[in-house]
């Protein structure tokens, strides 16, 4: 809402939620190839950036809601932000627009990757510098799993259950699926409704 | 030695499990990819994983240099759909039931009880692969500084990890 009174194109156009009119395929393809080519370390913000300021295909508050469900699924957070807003705009054609979109760039990038370090992975140089990439990888995922538990933790207890899964994974070497249904299943019922209706008056 | 079900299979299943991100995903992909079928070595999957980070786009798009060695271009293609498929399926099925699904009391304590596990699977997969990465105190310095770093200064992750190829390059490069 400040973003429309303080930028004075926008402040013309209604606040409300987007009114949006029908987005064509190849445009939401375009848009989504925009972002896998240029989302360099993160697509979150540059998904806010394009769909939310640029395109306004989906609010603020839509924004936050759909990252919520993306987070909650099974499947990365950048395809499944592109399904979920490729259905908004144009249903199933629209969602796989977007995700072979978003996935286009990158992947041909890979692929080429993966040919070149087949051919000099062994290279005395590329070897020094993967040691130190692998490293600063490893940093990388521990401020994600920081980030993730500033986030979205309910409560102190819900480090027992973080503590549990890895010990199960990585001690007890169970499979990711026993774990998350068995590990998942405490969580879930430790954090079951109750007292609906005391929730439902606070609310 | 056709690899192709075999990538459909392995993928497909990797797909489901990447709950709270791709590194969920990891300790099983060691094990499928390295031990059971040995498309790559153990260095080769943390090479690949790594420089992935760099790359634009979903995070786990080396799954496409597994499925290029393992069978070509129609590995890689089929690779990208089987990872992608399933869970994109599933997104789009739960949009649909989102709004109805809104007042069910206990889509809250799924939400709530996920967390802390898919957190859990994100740090293991972290472990999996840090047994690999950190290999002495110069690999230890560099994700220890990366992490203060990202926790501290909004810095593009992409860069950091390109740093770790410089610093990769001065600490291990034979004098």
């Amino acid at each position: 809402m400040s973003d429309a009174a303080v930028n004075p194109v926008l402040g013309a156009v209604p606040s409300s939620a987007p009114v949006v009119a029908q987005v064509s395929i190849g445009r939401i393809f375009l848009e989504f190839l925009i972002i896998g080519a240029t989302s360099f370390g993160g697509v979150v913000p540059y998904l806010r950036g394009s769909l939310v300021s640029k395109c306004h295909w989906v609010d603020d508050k839509e924004f936050v809601e759909m990252l919520s469900i993306s987070q909650s699924l099974p499947g990365l957070n950048a395809t499944n932000m592109a399904i979920l807003v490729g259905a908004k705009l144009r249903g199933a054609l629209g969602s796989i627009a977007a995700i072979i979109g978003i996935c286009v760039p990158g992947a041909v990038l890979m692929y080429c990757v993966g040919i070149f370090y087949r051919i000099h992975g062994e290279h005395i140089w590329v070897t020094a510098a993967l040691k130190g990439v692998a490293a600063a990888a490893v940093g990388l995922i521990l401020s994600t799993v920081v980030g993730l538990s500033e986030k979205s933790l309910a409560g102190k207890f819900d480090f027992v259950f973080i503590a549990l899964t890895v010990i199960a994974v990585n001690r007890l070497h169970q499979s990711v699926p026993r774990t998350l249904i068995v590990v998942g299943i405490l969580a879930i019922l430790f954090h079951r409704p109750r007292n609906k209706q005391r929730e439902s008056i606070g609310q | 030695m056709n690899q192709i079900p075999a990538l459909i299979r392995v993928f497909m299943y990797l797909s489901i499990l990447t709950v709270g991100g791709g590194m969920a995903a990891f300790p099983e992909m060691k094990i499928l990819t390295v031990d059971v079928h040995k498309w790559l070595t153990f260095p080769q999957l943390i090479h690949l994983y790594s420089v992935g980070q760099m790359a634009p786009g979903p995070n786990m798009m080396m799954i496409v240099s597994i499925g290029q060695w393992a069978g070509g271009i129609l590995g890689a293609l089929v690779v990208l759909i089987a990872f992608f498929a399933p869970t994109g399926l599933l997104a789009f099925i739960v949009a649909r039931l989102w709004k109805k699904l809104e007042k069910w009391p206990w889509r809250i304590s799924i939400q709530k009880g996920l967390a802390p596990v898919s957190i859990g699977l994100l740090l293991a997969g972290c472990f999996t692969m840090a047994k690999g990465a950190i290999t002495g105190v110069e690999t230890a310095a560099i994700a220890v500084g990366v992490l203060l770093i990202l926790l501290r200064y909004k810095v593009n992750p992409a860069l950091l990890v390109l740093g770790g190829a410089v610093l990769g390059v001065i600490s291990f490069m034979p004098k």
